[in-house]
């Protein structure tokens, strides 16, 4: 069974190691931005955000820039945009993201058909729109991790009225937290990291681990560390298992094609999520009491 | 009408997630009763209304309209939440939102006649929001909201109107006006009133009948029937003292040394 | 411009931002750019497999969009809103991934459908996407006092006796059959753009809603004339344009309103 796991090769590949590595920092950043923009409901910003970073990144492509450039300036952008044009209630917000999603699109629209015009190869529109972690060079990884590093920082100076403005914004106003900074902070830090998870494992798998393994850890967890760390945890584990179950498709399907990575980890998130509902269902039937969890109602305003 | 009541609650329980909230449950309300609702937060008031509006379901007893068992869609009911968010460039004005109170129910597009037309026209006035008519639901302040929502809810020629804590989120000035457009609608369209409130004080003067909920339970009758100490000691379980200064009614814990005022929302009493 | 190869783009193009039009005056009332940016996406899926087993698209675009309207519908039960259409999303874009990896899929093909192709939709095609769209007119039109009520406050609706959850259902149903519909000549990544921009701007505009529903048809409609049409004279992707048209109208509203309460009044509104 272990040998079916781990088909020939799997450790002592380089492009595995650096896909395991890379995979395993976007997956922690990504848990940790991501328990806090499902808390606030901006699961739409942060998914708008990733294919706005990639029209950044197919912009820069075109202009001959760095890709990372792109990807994290086009995201930084997009988070202003949206943040100019409304946040004061939730469905100005949508408007707003969705707008600006529209426009970003466009432009990829736009971007792609450019490159197409001047590139020969083949499959460029998809390697962008899709992305892949086995394509990321190596000679990134340090940019990465610094990367990685400052929006973690960023994030955790922020922490405590980041926290409050996404419980409860009348009471953190009330005591004196700035809502309209710390919004647009987090918008910059969401941006920052979808752009950079964008460019790492593609737009797809940016936002499944955005989403679910914070949705997942925030089920079961009753506090804000444990919720972080177990958002952390299913994401890195989601991402190996994908990444091993595609490399092992090569070999299982054969004629040299395998699945892509994408689909192998949002099967995992997917798994995941579904085990960790059965898991508060379970605990919800043992216990009268209604369960405490980090959720909040919908009907609650956000700045 | 000889026999049937409008609104008859007979020996209900309600409960909610396993939690016993509500027990033995019992009053009426006639047609044409202004009837106050009258508990501190969390008594359970929200619930009973859902009760009402058929919304929440008994473990046991009944609820009857017209002797006939509650259901969803009963329209004899109407009801009036507490507050609605309307976004600002939500695209309906006042009295397209009156009009919905009509027919919002039915399926299609909005036929509307001018006998509709009227009907709106009308209710806004009985309402005094026709200065604002025309204006986005969405840019309303709170006692102007109240109204709108209230108008939307007679067009529809309730014999029964239901409100959740209207007074909660308004000044005194705007409280007292909703008070006594609530009273006209009493009288000039005999519609009977049920509204909900944690403070009973500004209802003194237009409560026909007073509904009070503590500890689970309730005790129904007219003002000077049910706001006794007696009556309230077994309600709450323990000793209670009514207080009258001035018109005014205070409710206070005492005599065995707790000293928690129970309907904590009332002012402290000056004596002047 | 107007010769009869392009006549399909014309008339498929209106009919879609028609039904893109009407259906937007709800999706921007009830807050759901979020679905309607997920449900194409998985319409684009459904595409990429219809091709892998050799099915006609149209029946994959339905299928698939129509699958992604349930999932979001019941995952909305267990979760917020907007995490059950971020998991269906990526779920549907996962198996999409998948389907396009396995087959041979013709890039331009998939680019097309991705960002849109002014001749998408044949002469053969034109009727079922007129009827279907009929459909969604009809079925928009009888939705519409109780799904505009129950869209402006749920409680409300509910204490008059309305479904509200019946009425959920069946208004994504009609966003994934116009998307599906839609898909094939704006592309999946823009489909959500004619529901978003053009009625986002045409609230800001009108405050009664029978003519703000009007006024989103006619803005989308003008929306994707003026795509075609330049996309046409340029021979860039339409997608291109619809996507920044869109944003574009709904900033020049933006723009108006604010213009409008700078200037001093005569009489109080």
């Amino acid at each position: 069974m272990v040998r079916f796991l781990f088909e020939p090769g799997l450790f002592s590949n380089d492009t595995v190691r650096t896909a395991l590595l890379l995979g395993a920092l976007v997956s922690i950043v990504s848990g940790v931005v991501g328990v806090f923009t499902v808390l606030r409901g901006q699961s739409f910003a942060g998914h708008a955000l990733t294919d706005v970073a990639t029209a950044g990144g197919a912009g820069a492509s075109l202009a001959a820039l760095s890709p990372l450039v792109g990807f994290i300036g086009g995201g930084v952008i997009g988070a202003g945009a949206m943040d100019a044009i409304g946040v004061q209630r939730v469905k100005d917000r949508d408007v707003a993201t969705g707008v600006v999603l529209g426009a970003a699109t466009g432009l990829s629209a736009l971007f792609l058909y450019l490159i197409t015009l001047q590139t020969t190869t083949t499959g460029s529109t998809q390697s962008i729109l899709f992305g892949s972690v086995f394509t990321v060079a190596p000679s990134t990884v340090p940019d990465v991790l610094v990367l990685s590093a400052v929006v973690l920082a960023g994030v955790t100076l922020i922490r405590r009225p980041l926290l409050m403005s996404s419980i409860s914004p009348e009471l953190a106003a009330a005591r004196g937290v700035r809502l309209r900074v710390v919004g647009l902070i987090f918008m910059v830090m969401l941006a920052a990291a979808v752009g950079l998870s964008a460019i790492v494992i593609g737009s797809i798998l940016s936002t499944a681990l955005l989403i679910g393994p914070p949705a997942s850890a925030l089920r079961v967890a009753s506090r804000l560390s444990h919720a972080l760390v177990l958002a952390c945890a299913l994401g890195v584990a989601a991402t190996w298992l994908g990444v091993v179950f595609a490399y092992d498709s090569y070999y299982w399907l054969g004629s040299g094609r395998g699945l892509p990575v994408s689909f192998f980890v949002v099967a995992d998130v997917a798994a995941e999520f579904v085990v960790v509902s059965l898991v508060a269902w379970r605990r919800r039937q043992r216990t009268t009491a209604l369960p405490e969890s980090l959720t909040v109602p919908e009907q609650v305003g956000w700045v | 009408m000889v026999g049937l009541d409008l609104l008859e609650v007979d020996g209900v329980d309600v409960a909610l997630s396993g939690r016993m909230i509500l027990r033995d449950v019992n009053f009426r309300i006639d047609h044409g009763e202004f009837t106050g609702l009258i508990g501190s937060n969390g008594a359970g008031k929200t619930t009973l209304l859902r009760v009402l509006l058929g919304l929440q379901d008994v473990v046991r007893g009944r609820v009857l309209v017209h002797g006939a068992p509650m259901t969803r869609s009963n329209s004899s009911v109407g009801y009036v939440p507490q507050k609605v968010l309307f976004e600002t460039d939500v695209p309906v004005r006042v009295r397209d939102f009156v009009a919905l109170g009509i027919d919002g129910h039915r399926f299609g597009l909005a036929r509307r006649s001018h006998h509709t037309d009227d009907l709106v026209d009308e209710m806004l006035e009985s309402v005094e929001a026709t200065s604002f008519a025309n204006r986005r639901i969405g840019s309303l302040s709170g006692g102007e909201q109240q109204r709108v929502l209230i108008a939307h809810a007679l067009v529809s020629k309730p014999e029964l109107l239901l409100l959740d804590e209207p007074l909660a989120n308004l000044d005194p000035g705007s409280a007292q006006e909703i008070i006594e457009l609530l009273h006209s609608v009493v009288t000039d369209q005999h519609v009977a009133i049920l509204l909900s409130a944690h403070e009973m004080n500004p209802l003194l003067p237009v409560m026909d009948r007073v509904v009070y909920v503590a500890n689970g339970r309730v005790a129904s009758g007219t003002t000077d029937e049910v706001v006794q100490p007696e009556v309230l000691s077994a309600l709450y379980g323990h000793h209670v003292d009514v207080l009258r200064v001035h018109g005014r009614v205070l409710v206070v814990a005492g005599g065995d040394g707790h000293g928690d005022s129970l309907v904590a929302d009332h002012p402290p009493v000056v004596v002047d | 411009m107007f010769s009869s190869f392009m006549t399909n783009a014309w008339l498929s193009g209106t009919i879609i931002a028609l039904l893109a039009g009407s259906v937007g005056f709800f999706v921007v009332l009830r807050g759901s750019a979020f679905a309607a940016h997920a449900i194409p996406n998985g319409a684009f899926a459904g595409a990429a497999g219809a091709n892998l087993i050799g099915v006609n698209p149209l029946v994959g675009l339905v299928v698939f969009a129509l699958g992604a309207a349930f999932g979001i519908s019941a995952l909305s039960r267990r979760t917020r809103s907007d995490v059950a259409t971020a998991l269906a999303l990526v779920m549907m874009l996962a198996l999409g991934a998948a389907f396009l990896a396995t087959s041979n899929a013709y890039e331009p093909a998939v680019n097309a459908l991705l960002f849109g192709e002014i001749l998408g939709v044949s002469s053969s095609e034109l009727l079922p996407v007129a009827l279907l769209a009929v459909v969604c007119v009809l079925g928009l039109s009888t939705l519409y006092r109780p799904l505009l009520l129950s869209s402006i406050s749920p409680e409300l609706a509910v204490a008059k006796g309305v479904n509200v959850r019946v009425i959920d259902v069946a208004f994504l149903v009609v966003v994934a059959l116009s998307s599906a519909l839609a898909v094939p000549v704006v592309g999946a990544l823009l489909t959500f753009s004619l529901m978003v921009g053009p009625p986002a701007a045409a609230r800001i505009v009108t405050s009664r809603p029978l003519r703000a529903l009007a006024l989103s048809v006619v803005f989308s409609v003008i929306t994707l004339w003026a795509a075609v049409a330049s996309s046409y004279w340029t021979n860039l992707p339409i997608g291109f344009f619809v996507g920044t048209m869109s944003a574009g109208v709904y900033l020049v509203a933006r723009g108006w309103s604010l213009a409008q309460s700078r200037r001093p009044r005569g009489a109080l509104a």
